[in-house]
């Protein structure tokens, strides 16, 4: 045959192997590139043409953020090899605006909310860019399917259809602000929201020092096990791109990390032996191509595995090995504990009283930016760029690790593509800022989507024994809860779970009798860390399920039940705090109310139709409700804040709360911007830099609206304080500030400072306004007695869904959540934080499960899509919190608790099944369906 | 040739000969190349066939349809296609989202051999044959005997899959209809899948059936005994009825994350009985 061609083969192959320039069109501008044609469309844009605004969550096809239009059509271009983009048109979200002019999808993101962290909201307009250009007027459907490709954490998918089809002409547009200055109350548009949309705005994984050394980790594949490194010498002879290989050894201060300043218990590279799959063993440095190339089968190291201890049970049993040599109990890392009244007492005498044993498993964050950064040594210190929740947390972290004092490391945030939780712990920075430190070399370190899910810290599984009791009239009279939560290989967050979750387990009820018990117990898992809700979403899916067993044996309706017992002002809980205001629970179960009874009307009369018409198909409403403490608990975490204004009369907010896209770079201006009376336009903010911010703490126990908010009002507070002592004016002067002056009036007399005549600061500042604010607590007693939070939030939220009674499938057909949000600063962010909650919620519920080893990316480990999504819509309840900002107070964690128990008792109302394990996964759905029917036939 | 070599032919011809002269790795949309290459990977030879353009695309013949290997999902939704093809269609709107519908094709779903590939069910049921060409010559094969086992082929590496044939229904027209189940709505392996095409009489009764079911054995399977007890009946509501947990014993699921292997066996005992049913009574897939 080879004959019949044109030339010889040797000719031919030639020409297939031209490796050398290549033309692409990109964004009309015609490229030619010296390029491997195997290369992925998404390197040769973010490395070869710096074009970083196309994103990489996975390189695999399965999260979307990398989606182009390749001809017109979108496509990953994580999947594209770039021989095959030759000669073609590729674009990218650069290519969206006009100059600085959006294009009218960008524009109705924006306003709409669409883009939270952002990190997804590039490959969504270049999907919906597809769909625009291609349908005139599309509907929801065509809107959903065009983007159903991209995943996004953080929105729940809702605000994204709605801009989508407002820019298709197809929607309306968003609710229209009232509040033109943007203060308390203002749908502010995300003041960072412009670079989220256009493509600039810099994550972790997009700027990188040109001479940057790129750094990988190697990784345990054995849970427990013990290694030796052998000669390194031959590796690298082999591989000449490799510039150094890092062990423990080289390490120069402590090396351990963990949360707990007591408690650092994990290595940065393990010393000899591995707790789990995934523990660092040794540090790659070299250059990309090299790293790329190199595989863990390439490198001299011998394992010896041992016994692994991979659940509770075994842990807890004295002949497995202990894992950590400082504990007291074996492999127990702490007990948490609150007790009130006399549990087992009350419950032997209780009317009604009803048992669980609820299991959750690993639940993995899924922010769609894998960890990323690089650190730089600049004269004797050390810089680290990297994405995360906790600067100040880090920066502890990383001088430990040197041995250096505090002042010699410096953490600039990246811009952060999502974290809940999962961002908080250190990842690369401490082996970042060693490589930087040991070669003089800027070191860039992206984790790849399995690395990322290996390495970091998971939701803990748990498994909760639980006995609630009431009297006949439907009052709570006891409750006994223990919970044992697997914390993996090291304690990261477990103390905090631990501690957590007995203060929680009552739910938002009125219990007196309460034995509350909880145990994070080592085994050779994944660490599990710090996901939205610190256990408190695992107890109420076991409490809440309780609430419905109850109802039911009582024969009073879910929500009424719940409603008898709501926790109200006045109230003590199990802690003997008494609750003095913005206790909204009652009040949030009062709004959902005349819609429960609606949807539970209609979903009878469908279920009824449905058995006459023989469909499998039932439909089932459930309700959920929750409280949360926002806060550390019973732990000093103050937030300071800084205000400044310049010699020209410019008013800058120093923000150190770190926006991971719920929007805390919107709301602390908005709350500077109500308290000096200004439009929040005319603020300049510098965020996320330890050089230039004060400590505020970190993003996380939906502190920073309430605890870093509070302290932006006493620091604006403090600031106009000092403008009326140098202008000499009474503390009802009215300040206004002006180009170069501010003036101050009292009584119809203005008096007025001349800025130019001050003297300034280092940063430019004439006048500063600091404050800090730590909430109000106290710390618990043996028996969890005192106050753990200055603040609760509540929540009720009621979903519909259809079950398939012959295949097991649940689909959320819409959710009504109710929260207690004190004062909602910004109502358009608060909604998002509800959606996001609710998807994440909904995928606790029916599909999230994460095992190690075998659920590692994103299409074996799977998050709701757009598909997934119920409607949702959001009641706001503004039951104002004295000590937070204006009332304020958090939503990020509520969002999410109270909808995977919603999901649960909807499908019990649906079907009579009741499940005891999440995720309710199709074929554990049709088990608890027959068991229920075979049941009911047994009675 | 070398380890990194990467070639680009544009011609069939110059691909097999580059194909016999060496083993290399063939990618055609690379949405299952990449993601199986995610993380520290030494280099390889590539053959990418994505500039062969004559491999892409539907053409009616006097046989039936011939598809081109490269031919995408897109390209099976965008084509205008008789109702025996109604299945296949069904199932490129399911795959993944648009981005793997614009780029994934169907030689390479075939070719990947995953349990769970989509396409195999509907291919199956539309008892389609397989092109192989090498620089040697071309043969046929049934797609039944392409599927040598789990994530195996009879492709021999000097090989490639050229196209696709599918046959004219022998009598009558032919409808076809294709149910995937999954724990999510977009974006979503399947638990089991379905695939049912009726070659229907011109008086409705079943002349032939074709029944197919994926990922609920090794590779995807006909279930000839309940074909057998299908043929003949009117195709009529209740033809789901026929269905009875008999004629799945040649499946054998496993339990894996995604279910376990008992109820993947029911599930795809309801989803057949939804397919036949949903034939019988639409008269076309729904
Ligand atoms: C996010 C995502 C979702 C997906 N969803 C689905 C889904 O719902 N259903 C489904 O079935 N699949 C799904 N897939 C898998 C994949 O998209 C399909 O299997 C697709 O059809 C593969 O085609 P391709 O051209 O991209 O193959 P490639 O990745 O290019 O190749 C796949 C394999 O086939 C070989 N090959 C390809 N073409 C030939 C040929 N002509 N001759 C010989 N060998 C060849 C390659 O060597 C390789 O081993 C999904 C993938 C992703 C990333
Ligand atoms: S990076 Fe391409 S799909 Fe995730
Ligand atoms: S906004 Fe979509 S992932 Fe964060």
């Amino acid at each position: 045959m080879a004959e019949t061609l044109n030339g010889s083969p040797k000719d031919r192959r030639a020409e297939m192997e031209t490796n050398g320039f290549l033309g692409l069109i990109v964004n009309g501008v015609a490229h030619r590139l010296d390029v491997p044609p195997g290369k992925r469309l998404t390197r040769v844009l973010r490395e070869d043409l710096g074009l970083t605004g196309t994103k990489v969550g996975c390189d695999a096809g399965d999260c979307g953020a990398c989606t182009v239009l390749l001809d017109d059509r979108q496509v990953c271009a994580c999947l594209v090899p770039v021989g095959q983009a030759e000669g073609r048109s590729v674009r990218t979200v650069e290519g969206l605006a006009d100059g600085a002019r959006l294009n009218r999808l960008q524009e109705a993101f924006w306003k709409h909310g669409a883009a939270q962290c952002g990190i997804c909201t590039p490959g969504m307009l270049m999907a919906g860019m597809e769909l625009l250009e291609r349908t005139a007027r599309p509907t929801r459907d065509q809107a959903m399917d065009a983007l159903g490709g991209v995943l996004c954490r953080c929105t729940g998918y809702q605000k994204i259809v709605e801009a989508m089809l407002d820019a298709a002409g197809n929607g309306p547009a968003p609710p229209v602000d009232t509040l033109p200055d943007g203060g308390m109350g203002a749908r502010v548009a995300r003041l960072d929201g412009r670079a989220k949309l256009d493509g600039t705005e810099r994550y972790g994984a997009d700027h990188w020092p040109a001479d940057c050394l790129h750094l990988r980790v190697v990784r345990s594949p054995y849970a427990h096990a013990t290694f030796e490194i052998g000669d390194l010498a031959p590796v690298h002879a082999r591989f000449p791109g490799l510039h150094r290989i890092l062990t423990a050894k080289d390490i120069p201060g402590v090396n351990g990390f963990g949360i707990y300043p007591d408690i650092k218990d994990q290595p940065v590279l393990a010393p000899g032996r591995v707790l789990y799959r995934g523990d660092a063993v040794l540090a790659l440095l070299g250059d990309r191509e090299t790293i790329d190339g190199l595989t863990d089968e390439d490198l001299p190291i011998t394992w010896t595995e041992k016994p692994a201890v991979l659940d509770i049970d075994t842990a807890l049993d004295p002949a497995s090995p202990p894992l950590h040599d400082r504990l007291t109990e074996h492999n127990v890392l702490i007990r948490g504990r609150v007790r009130a009244g006399e549990a087992e007492e009350a419950l032997g005498i209780c009317a009604a009283a009803a048992d669980t044993r609820f299991d959750t498993p690993f639940v993995e964050h899924g922010y769609i930016e894998p960890e990323a950064g690089y650190a730089v040594r600049v004269g004797d210190r050390v810089h680290v760029y990297a994405c995360t929740q906790a600067p100040y947390m880090d920066l502890d972290e990383v001088a430990n690790v040197l041995g250096f004092d505090k002042g010699r490391v410096r953490i600039v945030p990246t811009a952060c593509g999502g974290g809940f939780g999962g961002k908080l712990d250190v990842s690369l920075q401490p082996i970042l800022a060693v490589a930087a430190w040991l070669t003089d070399r800027p070191v860039r370190y992206v984790y790849d989507r399995p690395e990322s899910m290996r390495a970091s810290t998971k939701r803990h599984p748990a498994r909760i024994d639980a006995r609630l009791g009431a009297d006949a009239d439907g009052r709570l009279k006891a409750l006994r809860l223990h919970a044992d939560f697997d914390t993996g290989a090291y304690a990261s967050w477990g103390p905090t779970v631990a501690g957590r979750v007995p203060v929680h387990a009552t739910g938002p009820y009125r219990v007196e009798n309460v034995l509350a018990t909880s145990a994070a117990i080592h085994t050779n898992q994944c660490p599990s860390g710090a996901f939205r809700g610190f256990g408190v979403p695992q107890s109420a899916l076991a409490t809440e399920g309780l609430m419905d067993d109850l109802a039911a044996r009582l024969g009073i309706d879910p929500l009424e039940f719940r409603l008898r017992n709501a926790l109200r002002p006045g109230d003590r809980t199990a802690t003997g705090q008494v609750l003095e205001r913005s206790v909204g629970m009652a009040a949030c179960l009062e709004a959902v109310a005349p819609r429960w009874k609606d949807w539970r009307a209609d979903a009878q009369a469908a279920n009824a139709a449905a058995r006459v018409a023989g469909s499998p198909m039932r439909r089932g409403v459930g309700v959920g409700c929750m409280w949360y403490g926002c806060g550390n608990t019973s732990m000093s975490n103050p937030s300071h804040m800084r205000v400044t204004v310049d010699a020209a009369g410019r008013v800058t907010l120093y923000n150190g709360a770190v926006d991971i896209g719920q929007g805390t770079y919107t709301i602390m201006p908005q709350v500077c911007a109500e308290t000096l009376g200004v439009p929040v336009s005319t603020l300049a903010q510098v965020t996320g830099d330890t050089d230039a911010t004060l400590d505020a703490g970190k993003t996380s126990a939906s502190r920073q609206t309430f605890v870093s908010g509070r302290a932006v009002k006493e620091a604006s507070l403090a600031l106009l304080a000092e403008i009326r002592r140098r202008a000499n004016a009474g503390p009802a002067a009215v300040i206004r500030f002006e180009e170069g002056a501010i003036l101050a009036v009292e009584d119809g007399v203005e008096k007025r400072i001349d800025l130019s005549g001050l003297p300034v600061g280092a940063d430019g500042a004439v006048l500063e306004g600091i404050a800090s604010f730590d909430p109000p607590t106290t710390p618990l007693d043996a028996d969890g007695q005192g106050t753990p939070y200055a603040t609760y939030g509540f929540a009720a939220q009621i979903a519909e869904v259809v079950v398939d009674i012959d295949l097991g499938t649940v689909k959320p057909l819409r959710i009504l959540a109710a929260h207690d949000v004190g004062r909602a600063v910004n109502p358009t962010m608060v909604e998002g934080q509800i959606h996001g909650g609710v998807a994440q919620g909904l995928g606790l519920a029916l599909m999230e499960e994460y095992l190690p080893g075998r659920t590692e990316n994103l299409h074996d480990y799977l998050i709701p899509t757009f598909g997934d999504m119920p409607e949702i819509e959001c009641l706001l309840i503004e039951d104002e919190e004295p000590e937070g900002p204006y009332g304020a107070k958090g939503i990020g964690e509520p969002a999410l608790v109270p909808t995977a128990p919603a999901i649960l008792g909807a499908i019990r109302h649906a079907t009579g099944a009741v499940v005891r394990r999440v995720p309710a996964l199709p074929h554990r759905v049709l088990t608890a369906i027959r068991e229920a029917d075979a049941e009911a036939a047994s009675r | 040739m070398t380890a990194t070599s990467y070639l680009r032919p544009r011609d069939l011809t110059a691909a097999l000969d580059a194909l016999a002269g060496a083993p290399m790795t063939v990618l055609s949309g690379g949405t299952d190349h990449f993601p199986a290459r995610v993380g520290p990977r030494p280099p390889e030879a590539v053959l990418d066939i994505g500039g062969i353009d004559a491999l892409r695309g539907i053409e009616e013949t006097v046989a039936g349809h011939r598809l081109g290997a490269r031919t995408t999902w897109m390209d099976v939704i965008e084509a205008d296609l008789p109702p025996h093809f109604d299945a296949l269609k069904q199932a490129a709107r399911e795959v993944g989202g648009m981005q793997i519908q614009n780029r994934g094709t169907l030689g390479g779903n075939l070719c990947n051999a995953s349990p769970a590939a989509d396409g195999t069910p509907c291919l199956l049921a539309a008892d389609a044959m397989v092109v192989l060409a090498s620089a040697r010559g071309e043969r046929r094969l049934p797609l039944a005997d392409f599927q040598a086992g789990y994530r195996a082929t009879a492709r021999r590496p000097d090989e490639l899959l050229t196209a696709i044939e599918v046959p004219k229904p022998a009598v009558g027209s032919a409808r076809s209809c294709f149910l995937k189940l999954g724990a999510r709505h977009y974006l979503v392996i399947s638990i089991a899948m379905v695939a049912a095409t009726l070659e229907v009489t011109p008086d409705g009764t079943v002349a032939a059936a074709r029944i197919a079911v994926g990922a609920c054995s090794a590779t995807a399977r006909r279930l000839p005994a309940l074909e057998a007890a299908l043929a003949g009946r009117p195709v009529a509501p209740g033809l789901g009825g026929v269905v009875v947990p008999d004629y799945l014993d040649d499946l054998s699921p496993i339990d894996d994350v995604r279910a376990s292997a008992d109820y993947r066996r029911h599930a795809a005992g309801v989803l057949i009985a939804r397919a036949l049913e949903c034939l019988a009574t639409a008269g076309k897939g729904a």
